[in-house]
C-alpha cells in the first residue's frame, strides 16, 4: 500500500476525516519552510500537500500568488523542493507528501525526470492544476512507473457523466474543488457538499479531499466529515504572511502557523 | 473533427489549413492546458462554435454586422510614395486601422460577441493589452447591452488612457491588475480568475490567438477575413497574388488572420514581426519565438520567454499590443515547420517607422503595425520593383500619439 493510501485506511479505522495544510515551498525562505514542514505532522496534519512556486499562478488568488513570488525571490525552483522533501523524510517516513503546481516548470524539468526524482525523494502524490485529464498523458505513463499518484482535480462544473471520464483512472485521492472561483476568496456551505460528494462518490471509491475556500477550523470539520478530508491553505498563509517583516521570518512565523494548525486539527478530531 | 487521416475524406488532407486537430493542437502547440472548473467551459464554447459555424443564419448575421457597423470590407491602398522613398518592392497596405473602433481587434470581438449571446451568456470578460481588445469588447457590449468587464494591466492602464477613457464612456467597468509588471500578461491571468470565479453566466471574449482551445482556432476563423479580402484585392488591382505578407505579433491575431488564407499559396512569403524591444539579445524584449522556448502558459502549449525553470519572464515593449511573453500557438508551428519566418524589430525602428509611415502616407500607424512597417522599410529595398509586398496595417496609431512624443522628447 502507497503511503496514502495506508494513511487514509488507518483515518478510516480511526473514524475521522483528514486535515490537509498547505504549504508554499520556500515562502518566505528554504528554512523557515523547512521547519515548519517538519513540524506540521505533530501540529496535526495527516498529509501535507506543499505548493511549488510558479511566476503565473493563474488559478490560485492574491494570497497564494504572492506567496509563490516570495517563495521564487528565495531562490525555490522544482529541484529545491525535492530536495526539502528529501529533508522532510530523513524525519518522517509516514506523513504522504503531495505537491500542488503548475506544469511549466515540471515540463521545463523534463516529465519522466521529474516523475522519478520526486518518487526518489519520498513525494506521493502531484497535483498539476492546468493539466486536464485530456492532457494528462504528457504525464501519466511516468507517474505510473514512479509510482507517483496524480491527484485528480475534479469542479462544481463537473458534470455527472464527466466525473466518470476523469475518475476512470484516478488514484491516491480525488481533489473537490468546491467553488469555482480562485483559491481563498469564497467557501462552499454544507449544503453544498451534502450535494456534491455523493455525485463523486458514484464515481470513484478513492477518498475525496474538500479544498478551496476552507479557512476555518468549523468549516474544516464539515468538509472533513462530508468529505475524507479537509485542504486549508490560504488561510494559513495569511497567517504566515502577517508574521513577516520584510518580507522575512520573524521569530513568530513558524508558532503562529503552528498554532492555527492545531486549532483546525482539533476541530478536525473533535 | 477537423483532421482525418485519409486523403480521400477530406478536401483539405494535405492543406496547412486544417488545422488543428481535435485536441486543439497544431503539431505540438495548442491543447486545453487549463484547471478542470474551466474544461467543461471549453466544451460548452467548442460545441456552441461547430453549431454557429454550420448555421448559415450566424454567417448572415454577422456578414451584416462586419459590412453595416465594423465597416468592411477594409481598403487595399497602394503605398505610392513610400514605394518610391523605399526604392523597391511595391508596399500595399491593408487598411484594418480603417475599422470600426481603430483596429482589427472589432472582427473577432463581433464573431464572438454573436456566440456568446447564442449561447445566452450576460457578461463578458476579456483582457486587453494598448486596450484595443477591450474597446473593441466593450464597443460591442453596448452595442448589445451587455455587462463588461476588462482587465488590464496597471502599467498599461498608465500608458493607454485614452483607452482607458473610452471604455468607461462605453459603459465597461476597467479593472486594473498591478500583479506582475502590470501588462498583458497579467491581464490575461486576471480575465481568466474572473471567468473561472462566474462561469454559468459569463463569457471570456479572448482578443488573440492563444488560449486553451477553440479560441485560437476560432479568433484565427474571425481574423481571416483580412487575407481573405487581400487575395480578392490583389487579384483586381495586380492580378496576382502578393510575394511578400508581413505582420506584427503580440498574440498573433492581426498577423494569423492574413496569412491564415495563404498558407497553402507556397509562393507567398509570410514574416511575423516580433517586439525585439530594446534588442533581440537585451533582455528587454517580447521576441517570443526568436528568444524563447515552448512551454505551458494562459491554457495553450507555445513558444514563451521563460527561464531555465520554467519561470515566466516579463516581456518588454513600448508597444502595449505586443508586451506579451507568448504567442498563438499555431505561429509557434508555422515557425517550426518553416512556413512563415518570425523577426525581431526594436523600440527605435518601430519608432523611426511609425514617422515615415505619417510623413510618407499621411496614415498614424499603431505602434504595433510600426514594427510591421520597420520590417518592410528593411526588405523592400532589397526586392524588384515589379515585386509586392503587403503589409497588415492593424491599427490606427491615435492611442500611441502620447507614448511616441514622450519618447521623441515632445511635452503635450
Amino acid at each position: 500500500m502507497s503511503r496514502i493510501q495506508t494513511r487514509f485506511a488507518a483515518l478510516k479505522k480511526e473514524g475521522r476525516g483528514a486535515l490537509i495544510p498547505y504549504l508554499q515551498a520556500c515562502d518566505p525562505d528554504y528554512d523557515t519552510s523547512l521547519e515548519l514542514l517538519r513540524a506540521m505532522p505533530a501540529a496535526g496534519a495527516d498529509l501535507i500537500e506543499i505548493g511549488v512556486p510558479f511566476s503565473d499562478p493563474s488559478a490560485d488568488g492574491p494570497t497564494i500568488q504572492a506567496a509563490a513570488l516570495r517563495g521564487l525571490k528565495a531562490g525555490a525552483t522544482l529541484g529545491l523542493v525535492l530536495g526539502m522533501v528529501r529533508a522532510f523524510r530523513e524525519t518522517d517516513s509516514e506523513t504522504p507528501i503531495v505537491l500542488m503546481g503548475y506544469l511549466n516548470p515540471i515540463d521545463s524539468y523534463g516529465p519522466a525526470e521529474f516523475c522519478f526524482d520526486a518518487a526518489q525523494a519520498g513525494v506521493d502524490g502531484i497535483i498539476v492544476v492546468d493539466m486536464p485529464t485530456e492532457e494528462a498523458d504528457l504525464l501519466d505513463a511516468h507517474a505510473r512507473e514512479a509510482g507517483l499518484d496524480i491527484i485528480t482535480l475534479v469542479a462544481p462544473t463537473t458534470s455527472n457523466s464527466r466525473l466518470f471520464h476523469v475518475l476512470r483512472d484516478a488514484s491516491g485521492f480525488v481533489y473537490y474543488v468546491s467553488i469555482t472561483g480562485i483559491t481563498g476568496t469564497n467557501s462552499a456551505s454544507a449544503a453544498d457538499l451534502e450535494k456534491a460528494l455523493p455525485r463523486i462518490r458514484e464515481a470513484t471509491d478513492l477518498p475525496v479531499a474538500v479544498g478551496f475556500g476552507i479557512s476555518t477550523p468549523e468549516q474544516a470539520r464539515t468538509a472533513s466529515r462530508i468529505g475524507d478530508a479537509a485542504v486549508v491553505a490560504s488561510a494559513l498563509i495569511k497567517t504566515m504572511a502577517s508574521t513577516l517583516e520584510n518580507g522575512q521570518a520573524t521569530e513568530r512565523t513558524v508558532p503562529a502557523v503552528l498554532k492555527q494548525l492545531e486549532g483546525l486539527a482539533a476541530a478536525v478530531r473533535a | 473533427m477537423t483532421n482525418t487521416s485519409s486523403p480521400l475524406s477530406s478536401p483539405l488532407a494535405n492543406s496547412l489549413r486544417s488545422g488543428p486537430d481535435d485536441r486543439g493542437r497544431f503539431g505540438i502547440f495548442g491543447g486545453r492546458f487549463v484547471a478542470e472548473t474551466l474544461m467543461p467551459l471549453l466544451f460548452e464554447l467548442d460545441e456552441a462554435y461547430r453549431a454557429a459555424q454550420a448555421d448559415p443564419e450566424f454567417r448572415k448575421e454577422l456578414d451584416y454586422y462586419l459590412k453595416d457597423y465594423v465597416g468592411r470590407p477594409s481598403p487595399l491602398w497602394f503605398a505610392q510614395h513610400l514605394t518610391e522613398e523605399l526604392g523597391g518592392a511595391k508596399v500595399y497596405f491593408k487598411r484594418e486601422e480603417l475599422n470600426h473602433t481603430g483596429s482589427h481587434k472589432l472582427n473577432n470581438v463581433m464573431g464572438q460577441i454573436l456566440v456568446a449571446r447564442r449561447m445566452g451568456k450576460t457578461r463578458i470578460v476579456a483582457e486587453t493589452g494598448a486596450g484595443q481588445h477591450g474597446v473593441a469588447t466593450a464597443t460591442v457590449c453596448a452595442l448589445f447591452g451587455l455587462k463588461c468587464t476588462i482587465y488590464m494591466g496597471a502599467t498599461d492602464v498608465e500608458r493607454q488612457k485614452p483607452n482607458v477613457f473610452r471604455m468607461h464612456l462605453l459603459g465597461a467597468e476597467v479593472k486594473p491588475v498591478p500583479a506582475g509588471a502590470g501588462t498583458l500578461k497579467d491581464a490575461m491571468h486576471e480575465a481568466m480568475r474572473g471567468w473561472g470565479a462566474n462561469v454559468s453566466d459569463t463569457y471570456f471574449l479572448v482578443g488573440t490567438v492563444a488560449g486553451p482551445h477553440p479560441y485560437p482556432e476560432m479568433v484565427r476563423d474571425f481574423q481571416s477575413i483580412i487575407g481573405v479580402e487581400v487575395k480578392e484585392q490583389m487579384a483586381e488591382a495586380e492580378g496576382r497574388l502578393p510575394d511578400v505578407i508581413v505582420a506584427a505579433i503580440g498574440g498573433g491575431s492581426n498577423a494569423m488572420g492574413i496569412f491564415h488564407p495563404f498558407l497553402d499559396d507556397a509562393s507567398v512569403r509570410l514574416i511575423g514581426v516580433e517586439a525585439a524591444g530594446r534588442g533581440l539579445d537585451s533582455g528587454k524584449t517580447a521576441a517570443s519565438i526568436s528568444r524563447g522556448r515552448p512551454g505551458v502558459l494562459h491554457g495553450n502549449r507555445t513558444y514563451l520567454l521563460q527561464d531555465k525553470h520554467g519561470q515566466i519572464e516579463e516581456a518588454h515593449s513600448i508597444s502595449a499590443g505586443l508586451d506579451y511573453p507568448g504567442i498563438g500557438p499555431e505561429h509557434s508551428w508555422l515557425n517550426d515547420i518553416g512556413r512563415a519566418e518570425y523577426v525581431g524589430v526594436t523600440d527605435d525602428e518601430a519608432l523611426e517607422a511609425f514617422q515615415v509611415c505619417t510623413r510618407t502616407e499621411g496614415i498614424i500607424p499603431a505602434l504595433e503595425c510600426a514594427h510591421g512597417l520597420a520590417h518592410v522599410m528593411k526588405i523592400a529595398p532589397t526586392m524588384a520593383k515589379d515585386q509586392i509586398i503587403v503589409l497588415n496595417v492593424s491599427g490606427r496609431g491615435d492611442k500611441d500619439i502620447f507614448t511616441v512624443a514622450h519618447h521623441l522628447g515632445v511635452k503635450l
